[in-house]
């Protein structure tokens, strides 16, 4: 863990609301599924924002977010060569190495960007992995996934792209050994009830609002089977079954 | 950091090498931020505030972002007592660093069981929190009656042998006698201001963002308010008073110290930047160096 400053080498917008930022990697090694805290401020906003990592190589690392409110605006007017703080790599990650067979990755909007990194290392270490993207009504990182993955099936909320509907609708739970999940709790809690009656573990990644990132602050912290769990710090990647979902 | 100005100071007999302190609920046991930077740099730091009985916390919203500081609403979630005095101390000790243990409570009963655990365990300093506006019953009730807080002193004082701060909430009906029905009741040193009972509303939900409906603002907000009210005090207690509300840099800490404040503590700066206890701990140092301080009781109290 660690916080530092470093710059910005290249931030694109790749659609209405979404950029992707790349920024100098310090030397840091990360897992598919950590996160980072960003700010390109001072004392205002008060909090950094937690964005989890879109690709990561020892050169750069590349975050790809949604602009929603004050800070992810702020981020949004980084040039390239502008100074930003980064703390991290936060969280647990997904945890890769237990991982093997058959795997679908599931992702809703800007939940999809973590699983890019996540499904080359797995395709890299021999896994077979498909990929099941939903979109609202633009769609982006396709690309990404056609070059890893064995399929990519495409859902959209207005029917532009793949299957008209939600990205639930398309999956076929009982074709995998794991699922990994990332995007809005509704439509994780979906591919959970939907996987209920396969073999197939699934791993979560939950967003939650967060102040430190680090575990001390406790303002993300979820009742679990397990007791109270931090998403920031014993997350945000969390397997189904402690969820009480 | 510059060795050759002594910024330590002294409450109740217990040495801290510099005046700054974490503050309880913004930095855990101390081990997270440990990871980032030598917590030991520290004067202090007070635990997350613990109860009795291990505590989940609220459920909903726990913090929220406002102008130029936040709100929180976590609800004491923590591990209990017990489980803080087996496994949390002997943590904490790693540190070099005084060690401070924040208690809150929901009745009589477990602040006095509470502290007298406490009192037996390897913690330096106890911290009394009369005044967690997040608690439903108590926390909150015990910090606005000077003679409630008053009781509730009195009962923890007789139970304990370690140097005993009272935290003060800035909802107190009157700051000035709370803190001095406090100093009556036997407390050794003050410690104020927790958080300013606030509320935020969604709009578009039309409800609370919190379930609690109220919950604590902090940060650079409160920090004038939060200044004056330390002022009050000193001009009007003897015990030594540990200073914090929206305390963000060095010039900050120095401001608290020229009011009256024996030490300060640092709280929602440290969700800003992670670094800021070392940063301001050194750049501390500097300033009071630039202001030919060499001696914090040369300036302490100096208005």
């Amino acid at each position: 863990m660690h916080c530092l400053e470093t710059i910005v080498v290249k931030h694109t917008q790749i659609t209405s609301d979404i950029f992707v930022l790349d920024v100098l990697n310090p030397d840091l090694t990360t897992i598919p599924g950590q996160f980072f805290m960003l700010k390109s401020w001072d004392t205002e906003p008060t909090f950094m924002r937690p964005i989890s990592i879109y690709k990561a190589d020892d050169k750069i690392l590349s975050f790809m977010y949604r602009v929603v409110g004050k800070g992810t605006t702020l981020i949004s007017l980084l040039k390239e060569n502008d100074k930003i703080k980064i703390l991290g790599p936060c969280g647990n990650g997904y945890p890769i190495q237990e991982l093997s067979g058959k795997i679908a990755v599931v992702g809703g909007g800007v939940g999809i960007p973590p699983l890019c990194q996540t499904s080359k290392i797995l395709t890299e270490k021999s896994c077979s992995v498909d990929a099941y993207l939903g979109y609202k009504d633009e769609v982006f990182a396709i690309d990404d996934f056609k070059k890893h993955c064995n399929s990519v099936l495409i859902s959209t909320e207005n029917g532009i792209m793949g299957t008209k509907g939600f990205v639930t609708d398309i999956l076929t739970p009982e074709k995998y050994d794991y699922i990994l999940t990332c995007g809005p709790e509704i439509m994780m809690r979906k591919v959970v009830e939907k996987s209920k009656k396969s073999k197939a573990i699934i791993y979560c990644s939950l967003e939650h609002r967060m102040a430190c990132g680090l575990g001390a602050c406790l303002g993300c912290s979820i009742k679990t089977n397990l007791g109270m769990q931090r998403v920031c710090k014993d997350g945000p990647v969390f397997v189904s079954n402690i969820l009480n979902w | 950091m510059n060795s050759k100005i002594n910024l330590s100071t002294e409450i109740c007999g217990i040495k801290f090498k510099n005046p700054i302190i974490a503050a309880s609920g913004t930095f855990g046991f101390g081990e997270e931020y440990n990871e980032l930077y030598d917590v030991s740099i520290l004067g202090g730091i007070s635990s997350k505030g613990l109860t009795l009985k291990p505590k989940d916390g609220n459920e909903g919203i726990r913090i929220w972002e406002t102008a130029s500081g936040m709100m929180n609403s976590v609800g004491l979630q923590n591990p209990g007592i017990e489980k803080f005095i087996e496994l949390g101390i002997a943590q904490m000790r790693k540190f070099d660093t005084v060690l401070i243990a924040n208690m809150g409570g929901h009745c009589m009963d477990d602040y006095t069981k509470g502290a007298s655990l406490l009192s037996d365990s390897d913690i330096d300093m106890l911290e009394l929190n009369i005044s967690c506006p997040n608690v439903k019953s108590g926390g909150m009730a015990f910090g606005i009656k000077a003679n409630v807080a008053a009781e509730v002193v009195s009962s923890v004082r007789k139970v304990c042998s370690k140097p005993l701060i009272v935290k003060l909430s800035p909802n107190a009906e009157n700051i000035v006698e709370m803190a001095k029905a406090c100093e009556n009741a036997g407390a050794d040193s003050l410690s104020l201001v927790n958080t300013f009972q606030a509320m935020a509303i969604d709009i578009h939900k039309r409800k609370p963002v919190f379930n609690n409906i109220y919950a604590g603002l902090s940060g650079a907000a409160v920090k004038p308010i939060a200044l004056r009210m330390v002022h009050s005090v000193c001009q009007n207690v003897k015990i030594p008073v540990i200073g914090l509300g929206g305390i963000y840099t060095a010039e900050d800490v120095l401001e608290f110290i020229m009011a009256g404040a024996t030490a300060v503590q640092i709280g929602t700066i440290n969700f800003n930047n992670p670094l800021a206890g070392e940063s301001i701990v050194n750049s501390f140092y500097e300033l009071c160096e630039n202001e030919n301080i060499s001696n914090l009781n040369t300036v302490r109290g100096c208005i």
